[in-house]
């Protein structure tokens, strides 16, 4: 089989996948009985067409970026973590955790603590089927995904019967104190200039930006990234060459497991200030299509979650403004993950042919 | 615990162990044949989503299981076309088809019954009832073994006794046809099968359209029988479920009817916090026991598989190779 | 029009995979009740030919015939159909099924196995009786040795009623005993008819084996000669379009203090079979020890011990100091930092990570080395560049640009990249498991002559290799493997061909060693 020019293999692919799962899309909605016209003009006036809609978008984008990278880190080791929404949830939980209980002088301290609590929760949840698939060979997709159930069960207790003020109904904890309040983007100097009233977006996407060049850094240029990715690509010949696959599995999972829960720095702390029941909303899963999108690179998973972002909070306004219900998103994000993952190899055999006819063609004008 | 109360802990376990005996059975054609199938939750809840509203629909729940085996049959494709024709990653193929129906379901059943992603309830010849047995009534007083026909055996859907037939056909399908020699070589090594000249393709997709049909019946049996109609999310894992067992059962059909009964009582006493306290002398939260069969599910993968060996082909996309 | 007297003949055959040209324009007439055989280097397309004749592959273009007839072959099962049979260089064996399960397998009468399985029984025992091909039917093929696997192979084909038989490098994995007894098989197939296509890149079986024979040189078909009519030498010459050294030019050997000390070496698989049973020997500095055998009697788990891959008991020490051979210490890095140095008998599984650039795969295996290394948290990814260029340069890989992905490579290139790497560390003992398989003539002499070098600088060698030929003119010791046991050790001036092979066999005349 030809190749396809690298400038191709980077971004055509993605985006012709992408174009595919946008129509099947559209086929969907007039397949019930909507209009797709309507529906992208809906999304795309309501989250990236004025500055109170970016607001949403990025930070839906930041929770994706956390997850998206979460799932890469584990990919290049060879690992398909399925478990984000668990290790994310589990994250809200050091997050409340931290905030709650220790007196925090100062945001930028609260935002070190918590970010810590979520990581390590996250890492936590992570270890188990980390542990098991390394020492047991316990497959990791199942065990992460029974994970995410017990998560689930065990953020229900949490909430119910442990972490719940007295007197109160909802399954939530009581509401952080002040001094862990963080900046949102109308609250930032500058910033506040374009973000006038006031949006969930919030200093998160910076570290979420600054996480995205660590986990370049960290898997393209040091000996662990190094060995990481040779454990991902060849389990036999790492051992040949001397690494302990027991060692690199249980990183991989931890460092993707602790991206998962730092999400919650987002949502829990920076957004709803408080633990709430199923805090991370599908975040997890979104990181599954997010890294698969973005080609299991920092920048392409940033550029999928801001895309991600886009239809989250576009997919939430057709549920205000149109009957479309909001599960339409999953069904993207199904599509999505099924033609950049899956169906790679289709879309490229059908560029092949493109290009293949257009040299032909070129050959025989020449 | 008292007899009687074994005796209604092991009807549920009946019960709850079908669809994923069902699925669990299902998933061991596809991975004999050497594709590897995560979205077995997928179809299962296309099914039970097609056979409920279709059920509704027609009132019968046999043209609603038809349904369900169509819906799930249509997924089955997607992944043959996706892991066989293309050969695309099985596991991401799946995940992509689980998320898929998991949005496909709620939206379809929310714009025809704007019930908020159900279907409306089934009542009557919409749902497979009970079937008793013969002589059921008459041995009920015997003890011990007629209470336990009366109790157990007795008084399930059609589709609870079909599960246990499927697994004795598949057995004497795997072991003692031509298809089943074929199928196992497959999933072993699909190079043998191919300069056989055996199509390794066609095998693989006839494998993995039994794996819909028979998740389609797992899926029509959750929302025609074990439920009265199709609930968002309903399938709750047991897709997920159904493949540990079949790992556990070492993607053996005896085995797997064994393993889906083991993970069946597990979820049959989630259902019975008082049996779980009596047992444990202690309060359990009700979250703990809906992480039980989870929880159990995870520590059979980790303690007691040992090294399952799946098959040597199975994950792989066939290219051929001198 | 084709000649009835062929059972086969090729027309214009040609093959292209991508930008390479497998098969270019071939033709080639084979006489029926011969056996014919095709020699060439590796990568000359034998295997390509051989595969489309067997339909698994299609040609661009050309015609086949069978028996005078234009015979299509779109499939393996229209190649059956025309009575080919092949048996494959890698088997196509289902390894947990029983021979009988095997043979049947693509060919059963109906629906049902038992009545197929009842035919299959009866036939085995015919052929068995009439060309000494007995295999036990109800034996799993894991549990069969590779010479007794390849007669299942050939049972399949005739299963088929295969009337001619193609056998794609047959003797590789074979004792000389066992080539001998399958040699004699494929006379007898001869004499009842049959004709038989062998193809080898090892000159001698051609001699002894074959009627004719005919000579390809990078996917073009260069000659067909009678066998009687022509010797090694112009073989050799016709396949490599120049003259060739058939013998290694080397020195005599000045062995120094022993480097390597094996004592009581003895390795456990997962399945608990013991499949090294108690390996002495030991290294010195300057100085080849081969390892002969057939695969699979241990060699490979030799070299993975010492290299750090699996573990095991017994007593090895590197220079006087102990190597752990449990735990912490038994692993691939510890083996490096005590100058050991490690060419796997697979460089595609283990010495190279084929998506990897040639750059990345330099630095594997070392990239805790200080050179390569910018500060303590970073790697210095353009000196590992810089250092491939050079390695590039030394070793003559081509193309020489470190940026490209060790896949695209040839195997021979692939071979001197991860030779390159392993050489170059300037190692104390050297492990190299099957040095130039899959490599063509001109990278093969190159890669003796650095292991020579490396010798002649003063390392340990341990050398294993399944190629007697090889052994016999690399080495300055041999020991030779059966059974997971060192049968005896052998000077290579005062050693001959027939001798190892009966110790490979496992048979000893003198009664020393196991």
């Amino acid at each position: 089989m030809d190749r396809l020019p690298r400038w191709a293999d980077v971004a055509l692919v993605p985006l012709v996948s992408l174009t595919l799962a946008a129509i099947l899309s559209a086929l969907v909605i007039i397949a019930i009985g909507q209009d797709p016209w309507e529906a992208i003009t809906v999304m795309v006036q309501g989250s990236v067409m004025n500055a109170y809609g970016w607001g949403y978008t990025l930070y839906y984008a930041t929770s994706f970026i956390f997850t998206g990278l979460a799932v890469t880190v584990a990919f290049h080791a060879g690992l398909f973590n399925i478990g984000g929404e668990g290790q994310a949830q589990l994250g809200g939980l050091g997050v409340a955790l931290a905030c709650l209980f220790i007196p925090w002088p100062h945001w930028t301290l609260a935002l070190i603590g918590a970010a810590c609590g979520a990581a390590l929760f996250g890492a936590a949840w992570a270890a188990i089927p980390a542990y098991l698939q390394a020492k047991r060979g316990s497959h990791i997709v199942i065990t992460t995904i029974m994970f995410n159930y017990i998560a689930a069960s065990l953020m229900i207790f949490m909430l119910v019967d442990v972490l719940r003020p007295p007197g109160k109904m909802d399954p939530a904890t009581d509401n952080f104190p002040a001094g862990t309040h963080l900046p949102s983007f109308n609250e930032i100097p500058g910033l506040n200039l374009i973000f006038t009233s006031g949006v969930p977006a919030n200093v998160t996407f910076f570290i979420a930006l600054i996480m995205a060049v660590v986990v370049w850094a960290l898997l393209w240029r040091t000996r662990l990234g190094y060995q990481i990715r040779a454990f991902g690509k060849s389990e036999p010949a790492a051992r040949y060459a001397g690494i302990n696959p027991v060692r690199i599995i249980m990183i991989a999972m931890l460092i993707s497991g602790g991206l998962a829960g730092l999400m919650a720095i987002n949502n829990v702390m920076g957004e709803a200030e408080r633990l709430l029941g199923n805090s991370a909303s599908g975040a997890g899963f979104i990181g599954i299509a997010v890294a698969l999108m973005g080609r299991n690179h920092p920048v392409g998973v940033v550029l999928a979650a801001l895309l991600f972002g886009f239809l989250f909070q576009g997919g939430a306004e057709l549920g205000l403004w149109t009957k479309i219900p909001i599960e339409l998103r999953t069904v993207v994000q199904g599509l999505v993950i099924l033609f950049t993952g899956a169906l790679d190899m289709m879309v490229r055999m059908l560029l092949v042919r493109v290009f293949a006819f257009f040299r032909s063609n070129r050959m025989e004008a020449a | 615990m008292d007899y009687a109360t074994l005796l209604q802990i092991l009807d549920s376990t009946l019960r709850l162990a079908t669809p994923l005996l069902l699925a669990c059975i299902a998933g061991l054609y596809s991975e004999r044949s050497g594709v590897f199938d995560i979205g077995l939750e997928g179809k299962m809840l296309v099914a039970a989503m097609c056979a409920g509203a279709v059920a509704f629909y027609t009132g019968s729940a046999w043209i609603g299981a038809l349904a369900g085996i169509a819906g799930s049959l249509l997924f089955a494709a997607i992944h043959g076309v996706t892991s066989i024709t293309f050969r695309g990653n099985q596991l991401i193929a799946g995940v992509a088809l689980n998320f898929l129906a998991s949005g496909m379901t709620v939206l379809v059943a929310q714009s025809f019954f704007g019930q908020g992603g159900r279907t409306p309830p089934l009542e009557g010849a919409a749902r497979f009832n009970p079937i008793h047995l013969p002589f059921a009534e008459a041995v009920k007083d015997v003890p011990i073994i007629g209470t336990f026909y009366h109790e157990v055996i007795s008084g399930h859907s059609i589709l609870v006794y079909a599960a246990f037939g499927i697994v004795a056909l598949t057995w004497w399908v795997l072991y003692r046809t031509r298809y089943g020699l074929r199928l196992r070589a497959v999933g072993e090594n699909p190079a043998a099968v191919d300069t056989a000249g055996v199509s390794v393709k066609g095998l693989r997709f006839s494998a993995v359209m039994i794996t819909g049909i028979l998740c389609g019946l797992a899926g029509a049996y959750m929302a025609t029988a074990l439920q009265a109609g199709f609930g968002k999310e309903m399938t709750a894992g047991r897709g997920y479920i159904a493949l540990a067992a079949l790992i556990f059962a070492k993607w053996r059909p005896v085995a797997a009817m064994y393993a889906c009964l083991l993970f069946g009582f597990f979820q049959a006493l989630a259902l019975r916090p008082d049996v779980v306290e009596a047992v444990v002398q202690f309060k359990v939260p009700v979250p703990f026991l809906d992480a039980l069969p989870y929880v159990l599910t995870v520590l059979v993968l980790a303690g007691f598989v040992g090294k399952a060996i799946p098959p040597r082909a199975g994950g792989e996309p066939y290219v051929k190779e001198r | 029009m084709a000649d009835a007297a062929f059972a086969i003949e090729l027309k214009g055959i040609s093959k292209a995979f991508g930008p390479v040209q497998a098969n270019k324009d071939i033709n080639i007439a084979v006489p029926k009740g011969t056996i014919h055989g095709i020699i060439g280097e590796n990568g000359a397309g034998k295997s390509t030919l051989m595969s489309i004749l067997y339909g698994f592959y299609k040609a661009d273009s050309g015609q086949i015939f069978v028996n005078g007839q234009l015979t299509p072959i779109p499939d393996s099962q229209s190649a059956i159909r025309a009575g080919i049979g092949m048996v494959f260089q890698h088997f196509k064996l289902v390894q947990n099924f029983t021979v009988l399960e095997n043979v049947i397998l693509g060919a059963e009468e109906g629906q049902m196995l038992n009545t197929s399985l009842a035919k299959a029984r009866s036939e085995l025992e015919r052929l068995a009786r009439d060309y000494e091909l007995d295999v036990d039917p109800d034996a799993l093929i894991e549990d069969l040795s590779v010479g007794h696997q390849q007669r299942v192979e050939i049972l399949k084909a005739l299963y088929r009623q295969a009337e001619i038989l193609i056998l794609d490098e047959p003797t590789g994995v074979l004792t000389p005993d066992e080539a001998d007894h399958l040699f004699r098989i494929l006379k007898g197939l001869k004499d009842q008819g049959k004709t038989v296509i062998l193809i080898t890149h090892k000159l001698r079986e051609i001699m002894e084996a074959t009627d004719n024979v005919s000579v390809m040189r990078r996917g073009t078909m260069v000659a067909t000669v009678k066998t009687a009519e022509t010797s090694p030498e112009q073989l050799a010459e016709l396949m490599v379009g120049r003259k060739v050294l058939l013998e290694v030019d080397k020195g005599v050997a000045k062995p120094g203090e022993v480097v390597l000390k094996v004592e009581d070496l003895r390795v456990r698989d997962e399945h608990k079979v013991e499949r090294l049973k108690g390996v002495s020997f030991e290294i010195r500095a300057g100085e080849i020890l081969g390892i002969a055998g057939v695969a699979g009697n241990g060699q490979t788990e030799v070299l993975e011990t010492l290299g750090g891959m699996i573990r095991a008991t017994g007593k090895v020490t590197m220079k006087g100091q102990p190597l752990p051979l449990q735990g912490k210490g038994a692993d691939g890095q510890s083996r490096r930092e005590a100058g050991i140095a490690h060419v796997p008998e697979d460089r595609h599984h283990h010495g190279l990570i084929l998506d990897f650039t040639a750059w990345e795969n330099v630095a594997f295996g070392y990239f805790n080395d200080p050179q390569y290394q910018k500060n303590a948290l970073f790697m210095d990814n353009d000196a590992i560049r810089a250092d491939t260029e050079k390695k590039m340069a030394t070793f003559d890989v081509r193309p020489p640009i470190p940026t490209l992905a060790a896949k695209s490579f040839s195997g021979g290139n692939q071979q001197k990249i991860v030779v390159a790497r392993e050489i170059e560390q300037n190692p104390a003992l050297l492990l190299i498991g099957q040095p130039t398989r899959g490599v063509d003539i001109g990278a093969i002499e190159f890669i003796h002559k650095q292991i020579i070098a490396l010798r002649d600088a003063g390392a340990a060698i341990l050398l294993v290799s399944v190629e007697l030929d090889e052994i016999m003119s690399l080495s300055d010791r041999i020991a030779v493997m059966f059974d997971g046991k060192i049968m005896g050790f052998r000077d290579p001036e005062t050693t001959n061909e027939r001798e190892l092979g009966l110790m490979m066999a496992g048979v000893t005349g003198k009664g020393e060693a196991a």
